[in-house]
């Protein structure tokens, strides 16, 4: 049965005004391991990082891999809400706020790796273009400082896009407030009224934004790849590099939007607005996206293996049958074997379904971005200089830490912000019901006629 | 300052009055419409569509492209570091940064154009009533004529209006307007 307007705003506004003893727990849980993870930061950035397994060969391990792995998430919001307005897909209504919430976490979270990475942290600010003493300028050559502009770009453009259509919902959640959120929603809201005018140019800036934020999300991880494909390094010099990055973005980014409306679904009982069909359609972009991918690993193999250079052979067979087969073969599982017949078959493509595959491609996904970086690094030029690499339980805490971390912002977004866009909603209910009075108008039309032609 | 609104249950209705204001001699800038959602279907909703952000928005791309070209490149000349075998000025690498701030200056510029335009943040005082949040479109007039305000009075309720409110403007938005229901 379809809800009212008042129905719709009071079930999303429900997990703003109450909350329950899970969201602590939860926040309590979450939050001791976001502290662990900053402990293990402290005691890195104390002792150096020799704490770390980075090692040489391999200098680029865990940090760089979720690194990566979450710049990748990161495009399963903006860029998908982004491709839907504009498709004026309609059933994207309750997904484009949870998509588009995961961007902007993930970027931060993805864009906080290269400072975790280095040795010495406090000297971040130097990858920052300004002009200074030290005659480093920074090297406008380098793919770092391509991140910096991309990354930051992206950033800017994915909260003006979050944030935006927000500003109604928080002017309703200030109507319907009092005491201290009143005050702080009015202040949130910017004085919204709803004018002609101010509906006119959200929708107009929104549909910019959606058009501008495009080649910005897929720019970013294709720079991102730049990182790897622009240095002479066995399987990394590859021109399929930018596509493939792009394509495995994606990939996860649709995986984790799965994950995480099924959670919102369960937790904050959002089963009249996330149905099924949210998730059969976004599980048949999931199976399209895991062909993709599959293409993508099969050409770049294919290519390297028919090629037989020396180098990328020493590289290619590490991950085919050496020290890094099974993880490479479990990254085939999780993000193809699994996945396929799940998201293929009609019958399995449930919610069960869809979640089960997206867990699967997440994890694969983290591990391709693995396999990507360190077999490459251990196993470079000259066979002497070849090594191993073994995270320690410093990288693996602070990695802890990012996956509670998402949580935890994600949980304390949902509980200030209604987390699926109410005034969204509503046009959608409202521009059915035109369309249904509008036939029922042309039916009337048609049988008054039809009655006056008899009648003559 | 003073102010004398209806509030519509349906569009339909709120056009009714929006016409019959018209039809009354006051100019469209004197009529106040807020709604809880756009309703671009109905006349009042499309008004003030017309918007140069568009245009703007490309404008922001330009100088934001021309300002990252000018970044990458007069840095490249103030410190020239050879690298790679490039040239000093390297034209590949510095369309990267161009084409982001590019992309920036345009997203940048879309949401001054967006806050001007919408005229928000205003936290002064406006016509409002938090009764929109529950649905219902607000259709009012802004200081009207002594002489006509019983008459705007009449083709409000005349419109489907469950009631006819007069308010003074004289506090913080957010805060409870002062009116008195007629």
């Amino acid at each position: 049965m379809e809800k009212s307007p008042n129905q719709i705003t009071e079930d999303l506004l429900r997990p703003l005004s109450r909350t329950s003893t899970k969201f602590y727990v939860a926040v309590a849980l979450l939050g001791a391991v976001v502290v662990a993870a900053f402990a293990a930061f402290g005691y890195q950035a104390y002792s150096g990082i020799g704490v770390s397994g980075l090692r040489r060969p391999v200098f680029w391990g865990f940090y760089i891999t979720n690194f990566v792995f979450w710049i990748g998430i990161s495009h399963a919001g903006t860029l998908i809400s982004a491709i839907l307005r504009l498709a004026n897909a309609t059933w994207r209504r309750p997904v484009t706020r949870c998509a588009e919430v995961i961007t902007v976490f993930a970027l931060s979270i993805g864009a906080m790796f290269p400072i975790i990475h280095l040795g010495r942290p406090w000297l971040a600010f130097w990858l920052i273009p300004y002009a200074s003493e030290r005659q480093i300028w920074p090297n406008f050559r380098s793919p770092l400082v391509w991140d910096f502009f991309a990354i930051n770009t992206y950033l800017i453009g994915s909260v003006a896009f979050l944030t935006l259509p927000i500003i109604p919902d928080w002017a309703l959640v200030r109507d319907k407030a009092s005491g201290w959120r009143k005050r702080v929603y009015g202040i949130l809201s910017l004085g919204w009224r709803g004018t002609p005018k101010q509906w006119s140019r959200l929708e107009t800036a929104m549909h910019i934004m959606a058009i501008a934020i495009i080649p910005v999300a897929v720019s970013v991880h294709t720079i991102v790849s730049w990182d790897f494909a622009m240095a002479p390094v066995p399987m990394w010099h590859s021109t399929i590099f930018g596509p493939y990055f792009v394509a495995g973005a994606i990939f996860s980014g649709i995986a984790a939007l799965i994950i995480a409306m099924a959670c919102l679904r369960k937790f904050l009982h959002l089963e009249d607005y996330l149905k099924p069909v949210h998730f059969d359609n976004l599980g048949k972009l999931l199976l399209m996206m895991s062909l993709l991918w599959f293409y993508f690993v099969f050409a770049e193999r294919l290519t390297v293996w028919y090629g037989n250079d020396p180098s990328e052979m020493a590289v290619f067979w590490t991950t085919q049958q050496g020290a890094y087969a099974p993880l490479f073969w479990t990254m085939v599982f999780c993000n193809f074997l699994l996945p396929f017949p799940i998201l293929a078959i009609k019958r399995l493509r449930t919610i069960t379904g869809t979640v089960i595959a997206s867990i699967g491609v997440v994890a694969g996904m983290w591990l391709e971005r693995f396999l990507i970086i360190v077999p490459s690094l251990s196993h470079k030029y000259m066979p002497y200089n070849w090594g191993t690499y073994r995270p320690t339980w410093v990288e693996i805490t602070i990695m802890a830490g990012t996956f509670a971390g998402m949580a935890l912002l994600y949980v304390l977004f949902s509980k200030a912000v209604p987390i699926i866009s109410i005034w969204e909603l509503k046009l959608g209910l409202q521009k059915k019901s035109g369309v249904r009075s509008q036939e029922t108008r042309e039916r009337r039309e048609l049988t008054a006629g039809l009655e006056q032609k008899l009648e003559t | 300052m003073k102010a004398v609104y209806g509030l519509y249950s349906d569009p339909e209705r709120a056009q009714r009055a929006a016409d019959s204001l018209r039809a009354a001699g006051i100019p469209d800038r004197d009529i106040t419409v807020i709604s809880g959602e756009p309703l671009e279907e109905f006349e009042f909703g499309r008004r003030d569509h017309r918007t140069p952000m568009p245009w703007l928005a490309a404008l922001g791309g330009v100088l934001g492209g021309g300002s990252g070209y000018l970044l990458s490149s007069l840095t490249q000349r103030a410190y020239p570091i050879p690298t790679g075998g490039m040239p000093i000025v390297a034209q590949w690498t510095n369309g990267i940064v161009t084409y982001e701030l590019t992309m920036l200056g345009a997203i940048l510029m879309t949401l001054v154009t967006l806050l001007i335009t919408a005229g928000i943040p205003d936290w002064r005082a406006q016509l409002y009533d938090p009764a929109v949040s529950d649905g219902y479109i607000l259709i009012g007039v802004i200081n009207p004529p002594d002489d006509s305000r019983i008459e705007i009075e009449r083709r409000l309720r005349e419109s489907g209006t469950a009631a006819v409110k007069e308010v003074v403007l004289r506090r913080r938005f957010g805060s409870k307007l002062q009116g008195a229901t007629g």
